[in-house]
């Protein structure tokens, strides 16, 4: 009799439920990737260059600010390049002062060259720099979140990608409205509410009234003139703006007075206070709802507002929700581009599962017909290895939620394929063992043994090559590397120690000295 | 039921005749592959838009193309999947000065109103890629790097576990193996995509694994019969595992027929390749890998220069001894 044999057939049994236990219903429990389900994967990069920009322009215009405030007089305060702004024309008398608020404004972040005839040149420090970009891809990473989360997708992937640093992965399945989606994540959404100083068709009419000159606190936005009208126009807004989309609390879509979709957002208490004093002192004066650099309406402040305000222009219906969506989940740091963008009908998919599960049955149909037919009985222990080894496989996929893919279904019908050989491997051995006339129970137990390294050496040099295919692979290839490779070490167990505990039960009902073996 | 009762086939004598066929095939593989200007790379690497559709009843490449006007100058049409399925592929190369805000889908969104606005009948959008330049880029270099340290990655670990010669055996072979593939799947019109990559790598496992369960029986005879010229234990190696050989080949030839023929358009490419690999993958065991060894083994006794065959018999007699 063999030793252990009923512990062995235990263990078997118990991996056997635990693994069936693991993945049963297979419909709810293995996660399908994209490929399998329908949906989108697309890969955006964060134009960090933005952040960067607009970190640069508001440190400037703060410095105006405070330099206007404080008396001292400048001939211009402008942004030079993404990183760099110049303050030219500071008086020789002024000089003491302009440094002494520039080390309270900006001195943190920026450092500070003076140039010569009340040239200073504020450069941004280099650390400052990468944390501006680092943090600007964590944001738009979180923003694109949020709005993801409030599309309504089950399971969606937001991630970061690569090792560049600035791009970020998308995965949503079962969408099939992907222009709307993408519409949603790519919006940037900054609001920006400014007071207007002019409305004109053309850049020189605009200019007239302030000498021909664009004013340093000043600029030019384009916008829609107004409502039903959707011809362009030109306005003079003030570059500093009375509220931004951070002070936004909430927004919501609604309709305006002539019945028309708009959105209604509401300010948070710092938003309000701000709000309220512009309002309160610009009575008759227009207010321009900036949405990314475009002038969505410039309503006639008629009285004192705090925490209410309504976005009206030419939206429909959908388009005034998804704005209030975007508004909500805040603005993007940056603007986003696609580099890549993959879309899967949810028809394609069902289709793919069906050609893979009938693909996958008929491999084991005719593998397991071949197996009958060559080695006889010892066939039907080759079937019960590969049928423990997909249910093993298959275990592990969903324990440890690991996606199965198209190309993961390639890697099942393969684990078929290459779990045969070990059990030829070992089916062979036992037949050359047979052919020196040793006892049949010494057969197989020669067979096992002196194959074992083999085994060993065969799978130790295949899973290095699914480890750099997972390493490598992007979604599917992912799939595909997770099937092999655990269906290569699901193959060892099967392959070595169910196998054998097979022909034990066998050759342990038949007495020790007449035992023979159909292989 | 047994294919070879006891083989005694004497393999390592057609080791140049082998080596000959081989050149013969790559060459003029990569003729054919530097004749067309580079290896066919699909969407994934060049970069590009495919869209896959399905229209409502029949709809012949012609029509498609005529629908897109302008845009057929640049863009490939073809029928796919099995006849009743109606369904067109669309590929269009990768435009320059995309990847700029959305206009990544800039040409997918024309195909598409070209055909809305064309009297083609009703289709649906089963599929649709568009890959950019940067991305492309990264998975082409992706690809390679993968391919060759998993190549490296199993070298190592062959030459810790054999003799160095025999490693470079193993992995000659193998690299004859990927060639083969790209080889074939050049002259029978496959595109590179990431699904073949991940099957040529499948291949170069596959093919290690092959030559390894030759090397490792070598090992074990040469333990046995430490007198025997290395060619000649090598040469029983091969027919010892030769039935192995065979039916592991055909086992797994036969799942991945299955998935060549059930597993539906998008593995198809994968599947071929599987099949091609394991074919290439088995006639390099028993011809490449255990040639190259043999080869390498003698050059390093003999220090270089041409060995005739009776030296070299010699020579591996004396050295076997000495080992021994």
């Amino acid at each position: 009799m063999y030793a252990n044999l009923r512990w062995k057939v235990l263990t078997i049994l118990v991996v056997t439920a635990l693994a069936v236990w693991a993945f049963y219903p297979p419909r709810t429990k293995v996660k399908r990737g994209l490929d399998l389900q329908g949906g989108v994967h697309m890969v955006l990069r964060v134009h960090t260059d933005d952040a960067l920009k607009i970190e640069t322009e508001t440190a400037s215009e703060q410095l105006r600010e405070a330099l206007t405030a404080a008396g001292v007089t400048t001939t211009s305060v402008r942004a030079t390049s993404l990183t760099e702004f110049v303050v030219e024309g500071v008086p020789p008398a002024s000089d003491a002062q302009l440094r002494q608020i520039a080390d309270q404004q900006v001195t943190g972040s920026f450092d500070r060259t003076a140039g010569g005839g009340g040239t200073y040149t504020f450069r941004m420090r280099p650390n400052v720099e990468n944390r501006g970009r680092t943090e600007a891809v964590t944001q738009a990473l979180q923003t694109v979140e949020r709005r993801v989360n409030e599309f309504g997708v089950s399971e969606p992937v937001v991630a970061p990608y690569g090792t560049t640093g600035d791009r970020i992965v998308v995965e949503l399945p079962g969408v099939s409205d992907v222009a709307r989606a993408k519409e949603l994540i790519g919006k940037t959404a900054r609001l920006e509410i400014k007071l207007v100083e002019g409305v004109a068709s053309d850049e020189a009419t605009l200019l007239q009234a302030q000498g021909g000159k664009l004013p340093g606190d000043m600029e030019i936005k384009p916008g829609l003139a107004s409502r039903g009208d959707a011809s362009k126009v030109l306005y003079l807004v003030r570059r500093t703006p009375v509220v931004t989309g951070t002070d936004l609390r909430n927004a919501a879509p609604t309709v305006d007075e002539y019945n028309q979709p708009a959105v209604r957002f509401s300010l948070n208490s710092e938003g309000a206070v701000k709000f309220g004093k512009a309002t309160s002192s610009n009575i008759g004066r227009q207010l321009a709802i900036i949405l990314d650099d475009f002038v969505q309406s410039a309503p006639v402040i008629e009285s004192r507002i705090e925490r209410e305000g309504r976005i009206t222009g030419s939206f429909t219906q959908q388009e005034a929700s998804d704005l209030s969506l975007v508004l909500r989940s805040g603005a993007l740091p940056a603007s986003l581009s696609y580099l890549e963008e993959r879309t899967v009908g949810p028809s394609l998919g069902a289709d793919s599962v069906r050609a893979g599960v009938r693909a996958s049955l008929a491999g084991l149909a005719l593998v397991t017909l071949f197996m009958l037919v060559y080695y006889k009985l010892a066939g039907i222990n080759a079937f019960v290895s590969i049928v423990l080894n997909l249910t093993i496989l298959l275990g592990f996929m969903a324990y440890l939620g690991a996606v199965m893919t198209l190309p993961g279904i390639a890697g099942f019908v393969l684990t078929i394929g290459m779990g045969v050989d070990s059990n030829v491997l070992i089916f062979e051995r036992i037949r050359e063992e047979l052919a020196t006339n040793r006892g049949t129970r010494q057969a197989v137990a020669a067979g096992f043994n002196r194959v074992f390294t083999t085994i060993v050496d065969t799978h130790v040099s295949s899973l290095i090559a699914a480890a750099f295919l997972f390493q490598f692979g992007t979604g599917p290839i992912r799939g595909f590397a997770t099937t092999l490779f655990f269906g290569l070490l699901a193959n060892v167990f099967t392959a070595v120690f169910v196998s054998r505990t097979l022909f034990e039960l066998i050759l342990s009902r038949k007495p020790a000295g007449a035992a023979t073996l159909s292989i | 039921m047994q294919i070879f009762a006891n083989p005694n086939y004497n393999f390592i004598r057609w080791r140049w005749h082998a080596i000959i066929l081989s050149a013969a095939v790559i060459g003029s593989g990569l003729f054919t592959i530097y004749a067309r200007g580079g290896l066919p790379l699909g969407v994934d690497f060049s970069g590009g838009t495919v869209l896959l559709l399905r229209f409502d009843k029949p709809t012949p490449e012609e029509v498609v193309r005529h629908a897109l006007g302008p845009l057929s100058a640049d863009a490939q049409v073809q029928t796919s999947g099995r006849p009743g399925d109606n369904e067109i592929l669309v590929r269009l190369p990768l435009r320059k000065g995309l990847e700029q805000g959305a206009s990544l889908e800039a040409d997918a969104k024309e195909v598409e109103a070209a055909l809305r606005g064309a009297n083609v009948g009703t289709f649906e959008v089963r599929n649709r890629d568009i890959v950019g330049p940067t991305i492309g880029e990264d998975l082409k270099r992706k690809g390679i790097a993968a391919t060759l340290t998993s190549l490296g990655g199993i070298l190592i670990y062959i030459a810790l576990r054999f003799r160095l010669s025999f490693g470079i055996g193993a992995i000659v072979a193998t690299f004859h193996d990927v060639l083969v593939t790209l080889v074939f799947l050049t002259w029978f019109g496959y595109e590179l995509s990431l699904n073949v990559i991940a099957a040529i790598l499948t291949i170069t496992g596959y093919s290690v694994n092959d030559t390894i369960v030759v090397f490792d029986r070598v090992r074990e005879n040469q333990r046995l019969a430490r007198r025997e010229p290395l060619d000649q234990v090598v040469n029983r190696a091969v027919n010892q595992t030769l039935s192995r050989t065979i039916i592991t080949a055909g086992t797994t030839f036969l799942a991945v027929v299955a998935l060549y023929l059930f597993g539906g358009e998008v593995l198809e490419g994968m599947a071929f390749t599987l099949l091609v690999g394991i074919v290439t993958g088995t006639y390099s065991t028993v011809f490449i890998a255990a040639a190259i060894a043999i080869i390498l083994s003698r050059r390093v006794g003999s220090g270089g220069g041409a060995v005739t065959q009776a030296q070299a018999k010699a020579k591996a007699q004396t050295k076997t001894k000495r080992a021994g």
